[in-house]
């Protein structure tokens, strides 16, 4: 457990010109913790932008807001919930679900869609397979059991499999919910002598400290940390949300903050910080589970589905009604004074009484050592690639392969069309849910990729954000705004603290490019296992907007139609060919740097397609992304309609046929089309190139230089390895 | 034509249902609260999806108790149509409204996806506007569809023609390929797939709408 350090207590006994006790210690050290308090990587967040028009609330509050016309507003945020989702699977993802959905009601948003982005171990390890395979199973079903009992559809995500996350899978899940601008609401005690209010499930001792131990490697003492996991409770979830929202439209509150980390603490705290108000709660009135439960228990409980609310003196009953009707408990606590100060008393008796502000928002600010290179798990020098022996065989590894297999097996168990707005589902390239009220729809995509990541944490994130916006693009949506979860290791140690910092200045520069402003996130240190640290894995959740119709999706749809890359062939040297996935699953080797990223042509590109989307010029449109040229090709013809692909030029007699089809240059996206003129106009109009490469036809997907043929393949085969290689690797012995 | 659907706590395709009602086929439809013990002034009656008092005991085996299925049990008695979808149906049969049960998927594991059912009966209200044998393209999202019937209780709805939806690529293990059986009055029926979330081409079928207009259809003939 990460008690305060020595200065951090000095600090402390500063505050409070005395020494704290036992309650008011556990206090601090919730609060200040890493999870709560960020307070290794605050210093380098600021760098992040996070404002534009359209942004109404940035970081700071439960989620960031923005603007998207017509009166009406969407708030999301991504949230981590690895330390527990390795101790339990089930119910750590499935309370990481009900976090982030209580992050986005407490606002006064109804969620509407979910997306996961999940990181676990190699499923074939031969020491660590058989867990890896336990903890996505049960990682999968908590996220199901969680999300469609609650009614919100899970629409995307990613999953990806590497050995840095065998001893620490990552579990990021993102929501968003909508609203109009007048139904926002805020977690903030104001109005003095108003009652503070506690809804919902009742206190227990589950998740005590489940905040620090977030903030902290794992050790093989952290089997013994299960019960620091909370038990998840989707039903109540759903009761709340409702109470919540029926609640709001009273009229009668005027504040409310969900119970997440740190649970009783946090919300009380930081909504008297943001008021600049006191808050006085006798924890005898609070509902508890169980008996005997010390104040220190009762403040650091990290139960699920509470809520903290304030109300308008007088109105309070108003309030009570609507939680009776839904047959929850909602009980006054307590009230807002002036003092500005957080009291706890027990049965009247005062067990603690430390300032808001100053343990809210006055938490230690760390500039840990960073003047270091990054640390690299890979050499920068290409090693000897033999030429490829078969590279019909090569493409049936890559699709076959964890990283870049259908993940159907894993969203099939989603709802992923509840509330009837999914217009674009998962498997994508980006998820599309119509807003009813109005002609807009919200696209978003989730992207991570640490292997970029690993090799050049600054590079890495740059070609996540292009990647994420053009994801967005390609289904028609402009880019809007985004949420970041940082997964890292431990901070204290200056080479990873460099991979941090080096990826935040990356994700700035890239995010003020593209017109993405962070309005929120999660900050998830300490992912070490036994002194191994994961590779950083940043991950990139972003909005778009568009106009509410008929999606364009990635297969092809019809024999005879033009296929055309637009932003062109693209082009890579061997060092920038070491962290594909060609690298990883045929060569099982990682080295060299990142693709090259060109972030102005990018921009162009992106604009390029959202006007072929737009004007309706894309029977289908699939971005490039891990696996490159040809692996894009073999996702467009799981509909059963294949292609014949000649690549000529300098290009394709400069470069290597297994460079020219698996090389992971961005800025590119298939697009087939009946009206290749029309493609080529646009693409001119943007200045970046669009390339005709070939035509869809029956059954086969044949790529060559016009001579050579380097990859002929019937697209059932093709589609039948993609579909069923998660399913084998889950069940290896299956027969 | 008025429509009824059911809001039990936990049920999270109650506003599905009614937006597929109210907005893509126009007709007023009110939400009906669980401890409601009459029904007000409706033509026909839904059991909408999700997960009635969280389903944590058997699907539906609470939802059961809640007042206003007396109201759905007299309303059915009265000959009042009365539609059960997914977490509905398994309230049903739960209530005895319907017969037979519905097990957990024989996967184990909840399943999401359009699958494709057959009309293997048009002598029903919910299929009257449909032909018989057409395929339709329906949404399943549950984790306990799959159904089962006894030796005679299956012999018994195939003679009365009872089984009114199977699938053509069944997802659960359901029995006999069953979707969706009606009682033998025909007033109510039960069914897995969700029409709801298919009475709009933007979201990939419209194919649900069928059922939800032959309601229509048979009500208005009724009133005729």
């Amino acid at each position: 457990m990460s008690d305060l350090t020595a200065s951090e207590l000095d600090k402390v006994r500063s505050i409070l010109k005395r020494e704290p006790n036992e309650t008011e210690a556990g206090i601090f050290t919730v609060m200040w913790s890493e999870h709560c308090s960020y307070k290794s990587s605050r210093l380098h967040l600021r760098k992040l932008p996070t404002k534009s028009d359209r942004v109404l609330v940035g970081p700071g509050e439960n989620a960031g807001i923005i603007d998207i016309g017509n009166g009406y507003a969407i708030a999301f945020k991504i949230e981590s919930h690895n330390h527990p989702s390795f101790i339990e699977p089930f119910q750590g993802a499935a309370t990481g679900v009900g976090g982030i959905l209580r992050d986005i009601f407490t606002m006064g948003a109804r969620p509407i869609a979910v997306m996961d982005a999940l990181r676990f171990g190699r499923l074939d390890d031969a020491a660590s397979g058989d867990r890896n395979r336990r903890i996505l199973e049960g990682v999968v079903s908590g996220i199901a059991h969680y999300g469609n009992c609650f009614g919100v559809p899970t629409v995307g995500g990613e999953c990806v499999f590497e050995s840095c996350y065998d001893g620490n899978p990552l579990v990021n899940v993102f929501a968003l919910g909508v609203f109009r601008h007048d139904e926002i609401f805020f977690g903030r005690a104001t109005g003095v002598g108003n009652p503070v209010i506690y809804v919902g499930a009742r206190t227990g001792r589950d998740g005590i400290h489940g905040a620090s131990m977030a903030s902290s490697e794992f050790t093989e003492e952290s089997k013994q940390k299960r019960p620091n996991v909370q038990v998840g409770d989707p039903f109540m979830e759903k009761l709340l949300l409702e109470a919540c929202l029926e609640a709001m439209h009273t009229g009668a509150i005027v504040g409310i903050q969900d119970m997440g980390a740190a649970g009783l603490t946090c919300s009380t705290c930081e909504m008297g910080s943001r008021a600049g108000t006191g808050v006085e709660i006798d924890l005898a009135l609070v509902p508890k589970r169980e008996i005997g439960m010390k104040p220190y228990e009762i403040m650091l409980s990290e139960s699920q589905e509470r809520m903290l609310l304030v109300a308008d003196k007088g109105r309070e009953n108003e309030v009570f009604a609507v939680f009776k009707k839904w047959g929850l408990d909602a009980v006054t606590i307590g009230r807002v004074t002036d003092d500005g100060m957080l009291r706890v008393k027990d049965g009247g008796v005062v067990v603690a009484e430390i300032p808001n502000r100053e343990l809210a928002d006055e938490a230690p600010l760390y500039d840990r050592p960073h003047d270091t290179a990054p640390y690299r798990p890979a050499p920068m020098e290409a090693p000897e690639i033999p030429p490829s022996r078969d590279l019909n065989t090569d493409l049936m590894a890559l699709v076959g392969s964890g990283d870049l297999c259908s993940k159907r097996w894993i969203w099939q168990q989603y709802d992923y069309m509840v509330r009837t707005n999914t217009l674009a589902g998962p498997g994508g390239d980006a998820a599309i849910v119509r807003i009813k009220e109005t002609d807009t729809s919200v696209a978003m995509s989730l992207d991570g990729n640490a292997r970029y990541c690993a090799l050049s944490p600054r590079e890495g994130v740059k070609l996540m954000v292009a990647e994420c916006g053009r994801n967005l693009s390609t289904v028609g949506a402009t880019p809007v705004a985004a949420t970041n979860n940082l997964n890292f290791g431990n901070p204290e140690r200056p080479e990873i603290m460099a991979q941090l910092v080096e990826a935040i200045e990356g994700m700035a520069e890239a995010c003020r490019f593209f017109e993405t402003p962070i309005t929120g996130g999660n900050v998830s240190l300490y992912n070490e296992t036994l002194g191994e640290a994961i590779w950083p894995t940043p991950v990139m959740g972003i909005v778009g907007l568009m106009k509410t119709g008929p999606p364009v999706t990635i297969p092809f749809k019809r024999v005879g139609h033009t296929v055309m890359l637009l932003g062109g062939l693209g082009s890579c040297d061997l060092t920038r060919f070491g962290g594909t996935q060609y690298a990883k699953v045929v060569l099982e080797k990682l080295w060299g740097l990142p693709p090259a990223l060109d972030m102005d042509y990018e921009k162009r590109v992106h604009s390029a397609i959202r006007q072929i989307v737009t004007e309706g010029h894309a029977e289908s449109a699939h971005d490039l992304s891990d696996g490159g040229l040809a692996v894009a090709l073999a996702e467009c013809t799981v509909s059963g309609i294949g292609a014949a692909i000649k690549i000529s030029g300098e290009i394709a007699r400069e470069l290597r046929p297994e460079t020219l089809l698996f090389h992971e240059g961005p800025s590119r996206i298939l697009v087939s089309t009946a009206v290749p003129e029309a493609v080529e106009r646009i693409a001119r109009q943007h200045n970046v190139e669009a390339v005709r490469i070939g035509a869809t036809m029956k059954d086969r997907l044949r790529i060559g230089d016009g001579s050579v043929t380097w990859i002929d393949s019937p697209v059932d085969r093709l589609r039948q390895v993609w579909e069923n290689a998660l399913a084998e690797q889950l069940a290896p012995v299956h027969v | 034509m008025r429509f009824g659907v059911v809001v039990f706590p936990g049920s999270n395709c109650d506003h599905d249902a009614w937006y597929a009602l109210s907005h893509n086929l126009g007709h007023s439809t009110d939400f009906i609260w669980h401890d409601s013990e009459s029904l007000g002034p409706i033509d026909a009656v839904i059991l909408p999806g999700g997960f009635s008092y969280g389903d944590y005991l058997r699907c539906g085996a609470i939802a059961k108790f809640s007042p206003v299925m007396a109201a759905v049990k007299s309303f059915a008695a009265e000959g009042g149509l009365v539609l059960g979808i997914c977490n509905g149906f398994q309230v049903l049969v739960e209530s005895g409204l319907l017969p037979g049960a519905l097990l957990r998927n024989r996967e184990l594991k909840f399943v999401c996806r359009p699958v494709k059912v057959r009309v293997e009966t048009t002598n029903t209200p919910f299929t009257s506007a449909v032909q018989r044998g057409q395929n339709l393209t329906l949404p399943v999202a549950h984790g306990e569809g799959c159904y089962y019937a006894d030796a005679p209780l299956l012999a018994a709805l195939k003679a009365e023609d009872r089984v009114v939806l199977r699938y053509v690529d069944n997802p659960n293990g359901s029995l006999d390929d069953i979707a969706g059986i009606c009682n033998d009055r025909r007033n109510v029926m039960g069914m897995m797939p969700h029409p709801e979330r298919a009475a709009d081409a933007l979201l990939g079928s419209a194919d649900g709408r069928v059922i939800l207009e032959s309601m229509v259809h048979s009500l208005s003939a009724a009133h005729a």
